[in-house]
């Protein structure tokens, strides 16, 4: 059974774009909204695009700004500057 | 297991019996009386017959509970480092052989009217 | 004619090399040895520092960047909330009892953990490791101030924030939070690491952060939420920092494996005591509940735990020890806490007070195998002694753990109606401890925890105000008839009552 990797983010303007670019590049995600933040949880693995961000938000947008708006995570990270991910190994 | 250190490592306990004055302390832990919250820490002159320390440092904090009235201390069922003990109430503390900082625990079946 | 692309702003790896590793330097007039002390003593082995990594890749330039927005941002909901009143609009005063709990138990532990980074950062010869050490350093201070910044509103107008320097230090029920940073901090840098990044980040702040700041959102508190998210946005750099350090370690030599499980076993027990306070608030002091503490045990601890213990599988690492206990605990540690604050609330800097006949529905509800059958009973005699003018209040001191401090008011993992409790002889002295996990942290390592200030020992040496429950509590700040007591009653609770009234209200 593979294990749920996690993100959570505050619930403001600045993530809805990047909620909606997990969205539509992990299909398998599930996103559960909580008074003040969401939470993305999803099987092995996860990933947010720079690219897809940016076709949501209309802007460009630099990956580590999600710093400012991440709450927690689970999960080991891997970045660079087009992806962010989080993944187990198992 | 010792502490790995990188020079000397002992320093005294910070509790011994020397910094109190003369007196002390005993844990005393009513079994199945959960109104308590945790086990009582007393103190009291290790000269003190046993009977007189239970009248002077435990029946006070222990009033509380419904119970604590019907207590008869020749019946209860105590218990000292995991065994059977007989204290002997007309005895002190220390010909009883209770040490400083020693952990009693005291039954008393039948009496349990909120934690039974 | 060709376009050519511009040339990009330095790529994220590129710059982290340039503004983080090729910050290091090989000391030649004296040895490595000297330069740092502590890196071997502890028996951990590290062959290559460069293979420690850091997947955030943040420099310094970029955290301040990020770090001053998230001041700006604090800083504007904090002027807005201290401009609008916004303490009243939060669900009930009562719920400020979790928010002094706070303030004079975790705040401080910030600043502890500051400092415990800055030597961290000095003692650990990577020169990633240093800057991520110093990252969080920092952090830790920004934590310790905007919390202290943002709930210095509250003590405009309540009463049990004043004191919480001098609580730190000699309240009885903070030497739990205090001694957890102390120990960590009188250990090696590696153990530090191990112990306040991974197994106390890691493993455990999900636990006192997200649900705290929900709770917060939940009861009306914007302060609150506001410093908690702006810290929280931290933590996930530290849990990171906390994950890369201990695969580092694992993967550096084999021999740091049943070191780091030993740190493992010791530290998240340690951790799990301390956040018994946590449960208590969520179950109890939030006015509006957001989730049980069971609830947030199985999602935060039962299913990311052991997603995390299955990744680190490979290296030989299990979970660890007190695990087992702990989820057997689950049912049962924040009622019996609660019932120990509520008993002893005279001598605590914030209110107590026995649920309500919903609360009780809520809590028979979340713990439908433990509430009714075990606990009900024992509030249902107190609010009969509260009925009848006779509140139940335990005068007698309670007897503490050796190692965690807590009073020792658990019961037996398989046995809810005995407390626990284990006892050795070191050395010709009687020690007592909560739990068996607790026993084998101090026959681990007799010397140190010998020491021990405990405070209700202190209290009858007579070292602290001079003996007596008036001198006592003059020592610990305490404002007999304000700070402490039942709810009910409470100076807090009329006036909350009275600036609502106000606020809505021409008439005076």
């Amino acid at each position: 059974m593979p294990s749920n990797v996690f993100l959570v983010l505050q619930s403001n303007d600045d993530t809805r774009a990047i909620v909606d670019a997990i969205e539509i590049d992990n299909p398998k995600a599930t996103i559960t909204r909580q008074p003040a933040m969401v939470r993305i949880d999803a099987p092995n693995r996860l990933v947010v695009r720079r690219e897809t961000v940016e076709e949501q938000l209309g802007n460009p947008f630099d990956l580590q700004a999600m710093h400012v708006n991440l709450v927690t995570l689970g999960g080991n990270v891997e970045e660079d500057a087009d992806e962010f991910a989080l993944y187990w190994d198992n | 297991m010792a502490i790995i250190a990188r020079k000397p490592y002992d320093f005294p306990p910070a509790d011994s019996v020397e910094h109190y004055h003369g007196d002390q302390l005993i844990y005393m832990c009513w079994g199945h009386h959960l109104m308590f919250a945790a086990p009582f820490m007393t103190m009291a002159s290790p000269k003190t017959s046993f009977g007189e320390f239970l009248k002077t440092a435990l029946e006070p904090i222990i009033a509380l509970d419904p119970d604590a009235a019907k207590v008869d201390w020749t019946k209860v069922e105590w218990t000292r480092r995991g065994k059977a003990f007989k204290p002997a109430l007309d005895k002190s503390l220390q010909d009883n052989g209770i040490v400083h900082k020693e952990y009693l625990r005291f039954d008393t079946p039948g009496l349990n009217t909120v934690c039974g | 004619m060709d376009t050519k692309a511009r040339q990009p702003k330095l790529g994220l790896r590129e710059k982290y090399r340039l503004l983080t590793r090729d910050l290091g330097w090989d000391p030649t007039y004296q040895t490595r040895e000297t330069l740092y002390p502590y890196a071997e003593y502890e028996g951990i082995k590290i062959h290559d520092w460069d293979k420690w990594e850091d997947p955030f890749r943040l420099t310094m330039d970029a955290y301040w960047k990020y770090q001053s927005e998230k001041d700006r941002k604090f800083y504007a909901i904090l002027d807005a909330h201290a401009q609008n009143n916004g303490h009243l609009n939060i669900t009930d005063a009562r719920y400020l009892s979790a928010i002094k709990l706070f303030l004079q138990a975790i705040s401080p532990g910030e600043y502890t953990s500051h400092q415990g980074f800055s030597r961290a950062g000095r003692e650990l010869p990577g020169v990633g490791t240093q800057v991520a050490c110093q990252m969080q350093a920092l952090d830790e201070l920004r934590h310790a101030q905007t919390q202290i910044h943002a709930l210095s509103n509250y003590n405009r107008f309540y009463n049990g924030f004043h004191a919480f320097v001098q609580q730190r230090d000699r309240m009885w029920y903070n030497s739990v939070p205090r001694s957890f940073f102390d120990d960590a901090m009188t250990g090696g840098p590696f153990e530090f690491v191990v112990a306040i990044a991974f197994a106390f980040e890691y493993v455990l702040t999900n636990l006192l952060f997200v649900p705290f700041m929900s709770g917060a959102a939940y009861n009306g508190d914007m302060s609150t939420v506001t410093f908690g998210f702006s810290a929280q946005s931290d933590e996930a750099r530290h849990m990171t920092l906390g994950l890369e350090s201990i695969k580092f370690l694992l993967e550096q030599d084999p021999a740091n494996v049943p070191i780091v499980q030993g740190w493992l076993d010791k530290w998240f027990w340690r951790g799990l005591r301390l956040l018994s306070l946590v449960g208590t608030m969520m179950d109890y002091m939030l006015p509006k509940r957001v989730m049980s503490w069971a609830e947030a045990w199985n999602i935060y601890g039962e299913e990311n735990g052991s997603a995390l213990f299955k990744d680190l599988a490979r290296y030989g690492i299990r979970k660890p020890k007190g695990w087992e206990d702990a989820s057997k605990g689950r049912d049962h540690i924040s009622h019996q806490f609660m019932l120990g604050l509520y008993q002893w609330s005279f001598g605590t800097a914030f209110h107590g007070w026995i649920p309500t006949d919903e609360e009780f529905a809520w809590l028979s509800e979340k713990y439908p195998d433990t509430f009714d059958r075990y606990y009900r009973p024992r509030w249902n005699e107190l609010r009969k002694l509260a009925a009848a003018g006779t509140p139940f209040k335990n005068y007698g001191l309670p007897m503490l753990c050796q190692t965690c401090q807590l009073p020792c008011l658990f019961t037996e993992p398989d046995d809810p109606t005995t407390l626990c409790h284990r006892e050795v002889e070191y050395k010709g002295e009687r020690y007592h401890f909560c739990s068996s996990h607790c026993q084998e942290i101090f026959d681990h390592e007799p010397e140190k925890y010998v020491q021990a200030w405990l405070p209700m020992n202190q209290l009858t040496q007579g070292t602290s105000g001079g003996g007596g429950l008036e001198n006592w509590m003059k020592y610990v700040n305490l404002v007999d008839g304000q700070d402490n007591g039942d709810f009910e009653g409470s100076q807090d609770q009329r006036n909350f009552a009275q600036w609502k009234h106000n606020s809505v209200s021409n008439q005076a």
